[in-house]
């Protein structure tokens, strides 16, 4: 195993710093800033409002749709196009499937939730980041959530399982693997799983595990920054 | 969004305002934030009462126009995020963004705040071209003022990445401690006529209750380098000097808050 130290010195369980506050975008109706090293991602929320066109809408309850997108100077190289890429489609549709399970609308009919995210900077785990925000930011809100939703990237570095890799891991010159998990707090069910690179099914489980055990910390920030605005004292 | 467009009409006339400010009063806080994205060659995050917008610039080297080969370019673009207001959707930048991004880049581009020349790396073959991305957190009102000053500010705290001298790649990573050849510090100021008033930095409901409006972008010497008119009401010649007078005066106040900020 040659990858023994991590090329920024933290533990192999190491989370980089965090920082995280909601109600940061006042026009809307729920919304929060989550930061994670050096990737930024803000998240806001609008609805439930009347769904156009129409035929989208569901008669028996409210529906959530995620826009997950890049500034145009938040990638590490060169700029972005702004306008949606066909990543940005897929991630969105994978933070829907991540944030639905524990959002209710039933009270809802024909209405949607619009969840918007804007990174300014990122250094990897950019749909973590967002779908870390995106809870907060429902919470924020007031959309009847049954449980929160925390999400980080484990992954094996060179036969090192490790938790919430960056840029440089992910590109580092071995065998890698990034496994980006967004888990339900209380019932620690996984409702994001993507996975790319070379794995164990070993390694898999560990990973798993790991995401499991570094979630808490994750999900303190969440509940600090909900109460630094909600607790009355 | 509930807009009494009467009541800031009628107020107006009396010299009054919504949220009880003078006519030509900021908002406040002004904020001015620089480096707030290390993937931008240069960042900005700029906040005038509740309205919040980032600007970064993006820097790249390619081949100059044929009909100036030896200078690179700018380019500025406007993103009116849905993030921002309930106003906007998703989709292709609208005639709102456009105006937006075209109005701040006449205003720094028309002023010669770049030195072009010296962005030229090999005459006809490359050179550095200047990409500026607006984009709003929050429109709570009066973003052509707050684009500006976000842009200015994103153009001071730019720094050239490293170039590798073999390859000729940009290494992003890695910046130099080179700032771009700034000659010139444009800022704009708008300023709103309502119900024959004027009016400094308007909020969204102010913007709503408009009859005509002049964007005037001046540099520090007070040499006006962009106006754009906008509003369906017309403006007499003594309307467009009281107007000019009184942006030049708040963009002074403006470039004082700016300094104020980069000292910090």
């Amino acid at each position: 195993m040659a990858y023994k130290e991590r090329t920024d010195g933290r533990k192999f369980d190491g989370l980089r710093p965090m920082e995280a506050k909601v109600g940061v975008i006042p026009n809307a109706d729920g919304s929060a800033i989550f930061k994670a090293g050096k990737t930024t991602a803000y998240a806001a929320v609008y609805g439930p409002r009347e769904l156009y066109p129409r035929f989208l809408q569901n008669p028996k309850k409210g529906i959530i749709r995620c826009h997950y997108g890049m500034m145009p100077f938040s990638g590490s190289g060169e700029r972005i196009r702004p306008g949606s890429s066909r990543r940005a489609q897929e991630i969105s549709m994978v933070m829907n499937n991540a944030l639905n399970p524990v959002i209710d609308l039933s009270a809802f009919p024909n209405a949607v939730v619009d969840i918007f995210i804007g990174l300014p900077q990122t250094d990897a785990g950019t749909r973590c980041a967002a779908i870390t925000a995106a809870s907060m930011a429902l919470a924020d809100a007031g959309i009847p959530m049954k449980d929160m939703i925390s999400s980080v990237s484990v992954g094996q570095v060179d036969g090192l399982v490790v938790a919430d890799l960056d840029y440089n891991e992910e590109a580092y010159d071995a065998i890698v693997s990034d496994v980006p998990v967004a888990m339900t707090h209380n019932s620690q069910e996984i409702t994001l799983l993507q996975m790319d690179g070379e794995i164990s099914k070993d390694d898999l489980v560990k990973s798993l595990k790991l995401a499991k055990d570094v979630l808490e910390k994750v999900y303190e920030v969440q509940k600090n920054a909900l109460k630094a605005k909600y607790s009355q004292d | 969004m509930i807009v009494n467009k009467k009541t800031i009409s009628q107020l107006a006339k009396v010299q009054k305002r919504l949220d009880g400010r003078a006519l030509t009063d900021y908002r406040q806080p002004i904020n001015v934030e620089t480096n707030i994205s290390w993937t931008a060659e240069g960042s900005a995050k700029v906040q005038i009462g509740d309205t919040v917008v980032l600007a970064g610039v993006k820097l790249s080297l390619e081949k100059p126009y044929n009909d100036t080969p030896n200078q690179g370019g700018i380019m500025i673009n406007a993103e009116l995020l849905p993030l921002s207001s309930s106003e906007y959707e998703s989709g292709p930048p609208g005639i709102k963004a456009i105006e937006l991004a075209r109005v701040t880049d006449r205003g720094i581009r028309e002023a010669k705040a770049i030195d072009m020349k010296k962005l030229c790396v090999t005459p006809g073959e490359k050179a550095w071209f200047v990409i500026i991305d607006i984009v709003t957190l929050n429109d709570a009102g009066n973003l052509f003022d707050a684009a500006s000053l976000a842009a200015l500010t994103a153009l001071k705290s730019a720094r050239f990445p490293v170039v590798d001298e073999k390859t000729g790649a940009i290494n992003y990573k890695k910046k130099t401690d080179q700032s771009l050849p700034l000659l010139k510090e444009p800022l704009a100021v708008t300023i709103y006529k309502i119900n024959g008033s004027l009016v400094v930095d308007p909020t969204a409901e102010e913007e709503k209750a408009h009859d005509a409006r002049l964007t005037v972008a001046s540099d520090s010497n007070g040499t006006i380098s962009a106006m754009q008119k906008g509003g369906e009401v017309p403006l007499t010649i003594d309307e467009v000097e009281q107007i000019c007078d009184l942006a030049l005066e708040k963009a002074k106040f403006l470039r004082e808050e700016l300094n104020k900020a980069l000292k910090n």
